[in-house]
This record gives structure tokens, sequence and C-alpha cells, in this order.
């Protein structure tokens, strides 16, 4: 089944946040950001700006009648700085005006005397200094200490991977209509409704129920709009509350791409031991994280780097520490993967260098150590592989030993071109490792014409998570997909949502759907069963009609539907899902935090011009553990679309600030996104069908953020490619790998 | 007053011509389905068709409306999503659906703009079908859908032969029919030929400007110089190239001269920006912008491409060479304006390359470029021409290094020295496209690449291990 909005998408049709109809009357807003890096602001001068016909006001922290506070997990940001800015781009002001462009003219009559402080943009740096979100953390296994000196082979060395803008196409953006009764009604981009609602309510001082978020969809999330979407959504709420106008905010790129946070960059140390046979023994990393200025979701990504630091590998002792550092950045944030990949490509490095100090290909490392059903991961978790399988099935499906020698037959022939190869295999954990957030509730209405509406607490970004709802309820109900409507995301609907993230959103509200729609069937039947006077276990609905047995009846769907409702028979349910078997002690750091694991390998070969530095990926093979896909046409647009992301995080998607904090790559002029050339040419995936139950919706494995680790493949590759040419380079272990990288590989040389 | 087409409508608007075609689309014409990305043409997001009536025909091109002046759209017919929507899916729009080549859809509309105007443009291959969406970026997908859906558009437009592009296209569900009239509509729209009395501004394409200065064009008068007859054409007069000073990187490309003088040129074309912007981009914008990494302005630098100027009264001419003085710095006077270029057409003894590369190959803006040309009289090189951007504060002509080199024989050695004396001209600074040591290294590699691409006979490929 396609996306069931593929029919508006493509006309043009689909209302985005920016195409909400306007009330007469909007407003429109537009944020004044720091314009240092760090500071204290000595003044702050509004006249000028003030003075331009159309401005209606500038809001500053003293306006804000509730708590001036955003931060999710920690309470440490701002919504508009106070005394002190702590990342260029810091929200100062709001200007509203009755323009766009008088807003943003306004903003740039603004001015501000700071008195400098020093910037720190290096995680290390920031650890030196004591500089720190949270407390270190340290997931442990075995020990590591004895096990190295058991091992014939130990390589240390440093990783190091930049972060990744977002660039969702829609940039973040809100729209408030104030209503009755202090109420404020907010359309917001945000993956995370209810955390949209529940800091603006802090923030303008009222109650969570009078504040009505509304998502339809987004332009695109990937984790962009999770946490970082709230301060805009409250801007436009304090805004309207305060002036009891509507007002609408949707950012300019440039402003995007300043004042918001992206993946977090991680600069780590790693050292691995192994035995003469290749077992890793032993394992230690200390991770680095650039965390930005304020704590946003860095903790919890941070969490799950600890989470899958061996990536797909069983390593007996393991010692992993990780450092939240506080920097002069923009809070950096969720991004695909959540952490997760800034773990795996460490681990990876370190496989990649220990091979290469051996002698011996990578691969033979990776596939002598991949995870099996049994073996327990650094957080006390046992695995349920399909570790083994995936690789197996990838090596000898796509006939790895003859990818082999056609490259090393190519590089032997060729001097100006280069080829490299990689296998990337992964494994990612599925829930959210805060296990209360596995929870979820849909609503479900069956009107009296037989058609049906469905809420829920997932955000369409997408993925394709409405097109998944649906095909939950159109499967239990059993009737035809077009008498279904999946409704817009909203917190006077459905309570206390989890953002949709975590790649959890269609397991949890899926099951929610579920479990709904099999307690209005179960009435239903008991309707049908005494209409047709017979047992209720030989009733079913098939293709909207109720069968007996294997016998059809003259009831249909629509007749069941109005004899339930003239009987005075529920026709809505509310359901609750919260996955079984959670648990985590974060004071051990033990415990079982997810529901299940994804597995898959990737091989990746690519070609480098060894003259000009550049390259392209020549093929993508991947087999990837799906459970059992429920619509493998999104579910192949999600693995694609994840490696490509991924891709691009370690080729092109260069991160710059300079030493002052200030964002060079600040626009799509300099901040590059895989465009339709610089994809694999081949990309070829196998769908591996797992048997081994799971608590998947449908034991359809969830997609979503999985396939972006492949990309990590492409890194390791480019890498083997240089070292063809240059067996001496110095190239080392830093994403991402653009052209400047590989060209400076291939003519320079040392110690990585 | 601006009079123009969009979609089956007759619009006349007293807006001012300087705000974006996007702007007036989306907010005065609330149609939404024209999306907002970057407003700087480097998503595609806001893809348009632009009709018009060229050499007897009327030829649909795309643009990203965020960059063109509601100006430039005088006298045409400017297509959005809205404009090609039929009774249920175009042909375009299927393939998409079918293929999910769609996720959160934000990108769509440009994509499905983009590829319909491939479906009208008179080029088939799918080739050509991915060449008309490589100015639409999309976050989701990881394009292989798209490529999926490029494909099927592909095949049914190969179907086409003979039939007349558009009637080809209704009959196949591509575009509604109400595209047969406009061609008449076209003819019947009011020409109008007001030059403002104070010029503040002067546009061509607008690729730049509405990049650098979005906000002071809305509100400048402008004189709109990118349909101006006198500034267009591309015309051989003996064995010199004369082009006016609107001619785009579209046009360059399609122009049999060009395409007979260098046999590579579609290559070159391929890595500047997008079909979008190539369609949009003239040349003197390109020179007169003075960015020290101009694709053109290094290729037509190495052409040694002579201008022609004029400030309304007297003309004079220069070399492209002479015009830069100092970073954006420019020998001109606000008065003037560049009419014409011409350069001597390369002859049978002559060879012509260009090199660049950047983050991302394709519409993308180069860490380092260059051109070369050479006259040759066998293996001796009796003059050569050599000009690099991304090295300095002008797109630079690298004049010794181009002299050392005439007389000489192509040999290993003297690839060498060449390399060396072009560093001493050199003086790039590190900035988000490189650092300054990736940038030395660059252009030395890239007159190496110069001479292996030209020389492919000779043993030159060792000259790469040397550095």
């Amino acid at each position: 089944m396609t996306n069931i909005d593929a029919y508006t998408h493509v006309r043009g049709e689909t209302v985005y946040l920016d195409d909400i109809p306007e009330t007469a009357g909007t407003l429109y807003a537009c944020v004044y950001g720091s314009p240092v890096a760090h500071g204290r602001i000595r003044q702050l001068d509004l006249s000028e700006a003030l003075q331009l016909p159309g401005v209606v006001r500038i809001f500053t922290s003293k306006d804000i009648p509730g708590k001036n506070q955003i931060g999710g997990i920690v309470p440490d940001e701002p919504l508009l700085a106070e005394n002190e800015v702590h990342y260029n781009g810091m929200p100062v002001a709001l200007v509203v005006a009755t323009s766009v462009e008088t807003a943003q003219a306004a903003v740039k009559r603004i001015k501000i005397d700071i008195e400098p402080l020093p910037v720190i943009t290096d995680p290390r740096v920031a650890q030196k200094n004591g500089s720190l979100l949270v407390p270190p953390r340290t997931f442990s296994l075995g020990d590591t200490t004895a096990a190295f000196t058991n091992c014939k082979y130990i390589v240390e060395g440093i990783a190091e991977t930049n972060g990744q803008e977002h660039l969702y196409i829609e940039t973040q953006g809100a729209y408030a209509i104030p209503g009755e009764h202090e109420s404020i009604k907010l359309y917001s981009s945000t993956q995370g409704p209810t955390a949209v609602q529940r800091h603006a309510a802090d923030v303008l001082g009222i109650p969570m129920h009078r504040i009505e978020v509304d998502v339809t969809r987004l332009g695109g999330g990937f984790g962009g709009k999770e946490d970082q979407a709230t301060s805009w959504a409250i801007f436009c709420a304090l805004a309207a509350m305060l002036l009891r106008k509507p007002v609408k905010y949707s950012l300019h790129r440039m402003e995007d791409m300043r004042m918001t946070g992206k993946r977090n960059p991680y600069s780590s140390d790693f050292k691995i031991g192994l035995d003469i046979d290749f077992t890793i023994l032993a394992y230690e990393a200390t991770f680095y994280q650039n965390g930005g200025a304020a704590a946003d979701l860095s903790p919890a990504v941070l969490e799950r780097t600890l989470f899958h630091c061996t990536n797909s590998y069983f390593v007996p002792n393991v010692k992993a520490t990780a450092y939240s550092c506080r920097t002069n950045l923009p809070p950096n944030t969720a991004f695909r993967g959540f952490g997760g990949p800034q773990g795996m490509f460490v681990i990876e490095a370190a496989i990649a260098k220990a091979a290469e100090q051996i002698g011996v290909p990578a691969s033979v490392i990776q596939q002598r150590n991949l995870i099996q059903t049994g073996d327990e991961f650094s957080y006390g978790q046992k695995a349920e592989s399909e570790a083994v399988e995936c690789w197996n099935k990838a090596t000898s499906l796509y006939e790895m030993e003859k990818l082999k020698a056609e490259v090393e037959n190519f590089n032997a022939a060729n001097t100006l071109f280069k080829k490299g190869l990689s296998l990337m295999p992964i494994c990612f954990g599925i829930s959210f490792t805060k296990t209360l957030m596995n929870q979820a509730r849909a609503l479900v209405h069956v009107y009296t014409d037989g058609s049906i509406g469905i809420s829920t607490g997932a955000v369409e970004m997408g993925q394709g998570v409405n097109t998944k709802m649906l095909q939950v309820a159109a499967n239990i109900f059993s009737v035809d997909p077009a008498m279904i409507k999946v409704y817009s995301t909203n917190t006077y609907r459905i309570a206390n949502t989890s953002p949709t993230a975590a790649s959890a959103a269609a397991d949890l509200n899926g099951k929610a759907v579920e479990i709904a729609c099999e307690k209005i069937a179960d009435r239903l039947k008991d309707v049908a069963a005494e209409i047709l006077k017979c047992d209720r276990k030989n009733i079913t609905i098939n293709g909207q009609k109720v069968f007996l047995g294997k016998d059809a009846t003259q009831l249909t769907w629509k007749e069941l539907v109005m004899a339930a409702y003239v009987k005075r028979v529920s026709l809505s349910e509310h359901a609750h899902y919260a996955t079984p078997g959670l648990h985590f002690d974060a004071t051990i750091e033990k415990g079982h935090p997810f529901a299940y694991h994804v597995y898959g390998t990737a091989i990746t070969t690519v070609t480098v011009d060894c003259l000009r530095g550049t390259y392209e990926i020549d093929a993508v093979r991947i087999v990837h553990d799906f459970g059992k896909s429920m619509n493998t046409i999104i579910d192949k647009g999600q693995i694609e679309g994840g490696l490509v992301q991924g891709i691009g995080w370690m080729t092109m998607e260069e991160i710059v600030y300079d030493a002052e904090g200030r964002l060079r790559s600040n626009a799509l002029s300099t901040y590059k996104v895989p465009d339709i050339y610089s994809v694999p040419k081949l990309l070829d995936i196998h769908f591996l069908e797992t048997s081994n139950d799971n608590l998947a919706i449908f034991r359809s494995k969830a997609v979503g953020e999985p396939p972006l680790m492949y990309g990590i493949g492409t890194f390791f590759a480019l890498r083997n490619a240089v070292k063809a040419f240059n067996p001496a380079s110095g190239i080392g272990y830093s994403a991402p790998m653009t052209p400047e990288k590989v060209l400076m590989g291939l003519y320079t040389s040392g110690n990585d | 007053m601006v009079h123009f087409i969009l979609n089956n409508e007759e619009v006349s608007t007293a807006l001012p011509s300087g705000m974006t075609l996007l702007d007036f689309i989306r907010y005065r014409k609330h149609l939404t389905g024209t999306k907002i990305g970057c407003r700087e043409g480097d998503c595609g997001a806001c893809t348009i068709l632009v009709g018009e009536i060229k050499k007897d025909q009327l030829i649909y091109t795309s643009a990203t409306s965020c960059l063109m002046a509601l100006g430039n759209a005088q006298g045409k017919h400017i297509v959005t999503i809205e404009g090609i929507n039929i009774e249920g899916l175009n042909a375009v729009q299927q393939a998409f659906s079918d293929e999910a080549a769609t996720q959160c859809g934000f990108c769509t509309p440009g994509f499905v703009v983009s590829l319909t105007g491939f479906c009208i443009s008179g080029n088939t291959g799918y080739e050509n079908a991915i060449h008309s969406v490589n100015g639409n970026i999309c976050r989701c997908t990881g394009y292989k859908s798209i490529e999926r859906a490029a494909h099927t558009i592909s095949n049914l437009v190969a179907q086409r032969n003979d039939a007349d592009r558009l009637q080809f296209a209704v009959d196949h569900k591509m575009i509604p029919a109400y595209f047969l009239a406009i061609r008449e509509r076209i003819e019947r729209i009011t020409v109008v030929k007001s030059k403002p009395t104070v010029t503040q501004k002067r546009l061509g394409g607008g690729t730049d400007l509405y990049v650098q200065q979005h906000e002071a064009m809305e509100h400048s008068s402008i004189e709109f110089l990118f349909d101006r007859k006198n500034l267009n054409g591309i015309k051989r007069k003996g064995s010199v190239c004369e082009m006016g000073a609107a001619v785009t990187v579209a046009d360059i490309a399609a122009s049999a001269i060009f395409q007979s003088h260098f046999t590579s040129l579609q290559k070159y074309i391929a890595l500047v920006s997008s079909t979008q912007i190539r369609n949009m981009a003239t040349i003197a914008g390109n020179f007169i912008n003075a960015s020290p990494i101009g694709d053109l302005t290094i290729f037509f630098l190495a052409l040694n491409a002579k201008l022609e100027l004029t400030d309304g009264k007297s003309h004079r001419e220069m070399a492209l060479r002479d015009l830069y003085k100092g970073y954006k710095l420019l020998d001109k006077t606000e008065q003037e304006m560049i009419e014409k270029i011409s350069f001597e057409l390369p002859g049978k003894n002559d060879l012509f390359n260009f090199e660049k590369v950047s983050k991302r190959t394709n519409l993308d803006i180069a860490s380092v470029n260059s051109a070369i040309h050479l006259v040759m009289d066998g293996d001796e090189i009796v003059s050569a021409g050599i000009a690099a951007g991304g090295v300095g504060p002008v797109p630079l002509y690298l004049s010794k290094s181009s002299s050392y080199i005439q007389g000489k024989r192509i040999s290993a050695s003297l690839i060498d020295e060449l390399v060396s004396i072009a560093q001493s001209e050199i003086s790039p600074i590190s900035d988000a496209r490189g650092t300054e040591k990736y940038k030395r290294l660059l252009l030395s590699q890239l007159i190496k690449a110069h001479f292996i691409s030209l020389f492919p006979s000779l043993p030159l490929e060792n000259i790469i291990i040397t550095a």
C-alpha cells in the first residue's frame, strides 16, 4: 500500500504549516538572536526597531508570565536570554509585526552591547574545564584491565564524527491562535506535540489543558523537530496570548540553520584488544559529546551512544565512558540514530585500525565477533540476534568474494582511479531508552455510516506512520482503506504523548490502534451474534461483510455499525499500550531497555578519482532484518532514504563553525546534502524475513533509524580506496570524508 | 504593470516588479503548492515552469521562483504545480505515487513540476529526465524511487516520436488541455516597455542578486535586461563568437556553435549549478558578480574573452581579464554595463579543458575550478591561457603560468614546473569550501588533470605520484 498522502503530495495540495489559511489580523514573529557566542548583556536597545511602522511589540524575557525555561531533560535553557548569551543565535528578543518583512527589518535594527566571554567550541576543551551538561556515565561489562593483559593485539586511536544539519526541507515554524478562556490553538511543525504543550504551559503560566497543539504533518523532521520545534511554537503562543492576536512564525532557512542544534559531533578515544584468532577480548572508549550550550536531548543521545558502542559485536569486556560537554554552540539534539551512529562509528574505526595493523581485512575481525543470540550487551540485555544471518546472507547473496576480487583487479590495473570496499553490520535497539516513554494511546471512532477516524500520538513526517496506522485498522476491521481517515495529531484528542522518535511510533501507536480496534470489533461481533442469533465465536468480519463460519451473511459492515448504534453500543474506543518487559536501572546501568533489536549488513563499493580527490559510490548492497514487513514499499523507502542520509553525514555534509562559534556553513550553498547524482549507482535491498517473535506491530520491525548507519560503510570504503592508492596515507578516522580529506589523504603520508 | 499568464489565468499586477515570483505566487495568489525551502535556488522546492515564444515556438523551461523577479514573468506563461493538475493524477504524479517517490512531500511539487517540464521540453531519454530534476533536493527518499519514477516517465516520453510536444503531453495526461491555447494567449499579452526613469538596479536572471539582496530588490526600480533582444543571441562572425550579455548558461549549452567547438561542452556545463539555475543565470551576471569562483568567468578567462561595455551613450572594449581590480572591485563605472561578449573560437589546433571540484560534484560552488586553452603545433604549445578560481580574491588569469609554457613541448617535467609557477600566482584562503592547503594542492591536481585529459596518449599518469 503506497503512502496515503501521496495523492495530495504530488498535486501540491498537502497543507504544511506555512500553507494553513491565515486568520485575518495575523501578526508575524521574528527572533533576534545573539550576534556572539558567549557574553554578558550590558544593554539591549530596541528603540530604533520599535520606531519602524508595522512593529507591534518586541518581547524580551521580562515579558514572560510564567517560567523562562524550556529545557526538557535538564532545566538549563531559557526561552529568551536574560543576562547572558551562550551561543551565537540564542534568542534575545521577539519582534512581532504586521508583516514578515517588517519583522525581519526590525530585527536588523535591534542593537546590543555584550561583554564578551571566552568561547568554547571543542568538547574536549569543555570537558577539561569541567563544563559538562550532566555527570558522565560509564557502561561496563567484565574487566577490561585484566582482559587487555591477555590480548595479542592492542590498538588505540581517536575517531571523530562531525555534526549533521537536519535540513528538513520545511523549516521550523508555528502558528498560534488565541481562543476563549485563556486558551491557545497552536499549530506546530513538531515531532513532540506534548513537549510543545508542556513547555508552552510553563512559559505562559497556564495549565496544559488550555493548549491545543495540532500537527497535521511535517515536511521532514529527522529528530530536528523533536525538542527544537518547541521554542518557535512558544514564541507564537506567548505573543498570541499577550497580544490576543494570531501570530505566525515560519523560519527563514538561514535563521533555522543558525539558531537550531544539529546532530551531536563527537570526538572519541578508543582502545581495542584482540586475541590471536581476532576475537575482540576488550574494548574501551571515551566519548566526548559536543552538546552545545544547553542539555536539550544530549544526555539521552549520549546514553544511546553507550548502548550502541559495540555495534553488532559481542565484546566480553567493555568499558565505555561518555561526557556530555557544554560548548558555545546551539544546543545539539536528536538526529536519526540518536547517538547510536556516533558510537558505532568509533568501534568500526577501532576494528579498521586493528585490521590495518594486523594486516587482515576488517571484515575478518567483524565477522569473527558478530553477536549471537544469548550474548550479553554491555548493558545486560541478552541478544536475540540476526547479525550472523544478515552477514551470511549478504556475503553469499551478493558474492562478496567476487566483489572483493573485482576491486583488487581494478586497483591493480588502474592508477588514476581506485576502488574501495567495506562491510557494515548494524544492530539497533528499538524502544525509547527512557522506559516510561514507551507508552501510547489511540482514539478510534466508528461513525454511523461505517466510516472510521483514528487519532494517535504519532506524527506523520514522511515516514508513512499514518499509512501504517490505517493499515492496522483496515486489517482488524477488514474494511476498505478508503473507509478510514487518520486525523491530525492533537493534544486535545490524545494526551501525554511521547514524541514521534526512536523509530518507535509505528510500534507504540500501532499497538494502541490495534487494541482500540479489537475492542470495537469485539463489541460489534457481540451485536452481530445477537442479530444473527448464533454463537459469537463463529462470527468474523471480512471485506465489509459479516461472516458466519465460512459463509457471508446478509449483514454488512454498515448495517452492523448502525445496529450497534441503535442498541446503544459504543462505537468509540480510547486504548492504551505500554511495551511489556522493559526495565533499566541507571544506577547500575543494567537492564532490558529494548523491545528488540534490528540487524542488517551493507556491502559498499566506491571509486575514488585519485587525481581530483572526488569519488562516486558504485553500489550499496544491503540485507536488512525486517521481521515481517507490513508495508514493503514504505519500508524500502526508509532504507533508501536512511542510507543516503547516512552517506551524506559520512561524506559531503560538513558543518563548519569558526573559533568564535559562528556557523560558516549557514545556507544550502555552503552545506551540501546528497543530490540525485551523488547517491549510490546501484542500491540493492534484500528483505530478510526473520522468524523470531518480536514486539513490533504485526511483527514488522521498526525501520526509521537503523538504515542510516549503513552509511558508515561508505566512510570505510572510501578510506580503503585512499589506502589502495597511498598505503602510507596519514588519513585518519575523522568523518565526514569530504573530497578535501580524500585528496589530502591521497597525497600526504604519516601517522593517523 | 506586469502582464503574464499564471496557470490558466491572465494576470495583470501593479505590485513591485522586483518582488520574487515565489512571494507573488504563494502570498498574493495563495497558490501554496509552490514551496519555500531555501530562497537561494539551492533546493528546487519552488520550481515553476516558464513558457515563452522563442524562434516561433512555445518553449517551456524550469526556474526557481525564489530567484525570479515578478518583472521577468512579463509576457510569459508561468506554471505552478496547480497549473499542471488534471482530473486525477497526471502521468508524472502517477509515477511518483506508484513508486513511493514522495515521503514527507514537501519537495515533491518541485520535482513533479521539473519532471513535467521534461515531458514538454522536447528532450527525451532517462538521462535528460534526471537532468530535469538535478536542481531539486529531497531529504527523505534517497532519490532511488524518484529515479524509478523518472524511468517510467522517460519511457512514456520516448513514445512521442514526431508528434507535437504539447499535443502529445495533453493526450498522455501529462498536462491539462488548456496548454494548447497558451500560445495564442501569450501573443495577445500587451507588450509594455516601460523603462524606469531612475534605475536603481539592473537585473538579468536574478540568480545572484536575489540571493544577496533579496529585500533591496523588492523596493528598487529595476531595469530588466533578461529578455532584451539586443542582449541575447549567440552568433559566429568569422572565427569570432559574439554573445549578448543576457545569454544564459542553458543558451550556451544548447548552442550549435559552442557544441561544435567544445567537444566536452556538456560535461563542463553539467558542473555548473543546476538545470533551473542554468535557465536563468546570465553570462554577464556571472562576470559582474565577480565571484572568485564563477565557473563561466574562469571558462571565458582562459579563452581571453573580450567585453563590450556601454553607459548608454558611448561604448568601450576591454579584455575580461582586465575587469577585475580586487575583491568584488571592477574596472567599470556605475553607469556602464556589459552589452556583448566575444572570443576567438577554438580552431583545429586548439585544445580546451575545464575542471571543477566542489564538496558535492553537482549543484555546488567550486572549491577550486580551472580552465585551460592551448594552441598547439604538434606537441609544441604555441600559446596558452590558464585561469583558476577559488585561489585568490578575484577569478584569476594565471598570466605567468600561461606565458611560461608557450613555445615549450609537453612533458612531465614541464607540467611540474607549471604547477610550481601557478602556486606562486595564487593566494587562497581557508573557508567553508576548503583550507588554504587543500586549495593549493587541488589547483596543482587540476592543472595536471588538464594535461592528462587533453593528452590521453602521452604517458602522463605518473605525474600524479610526484605530488
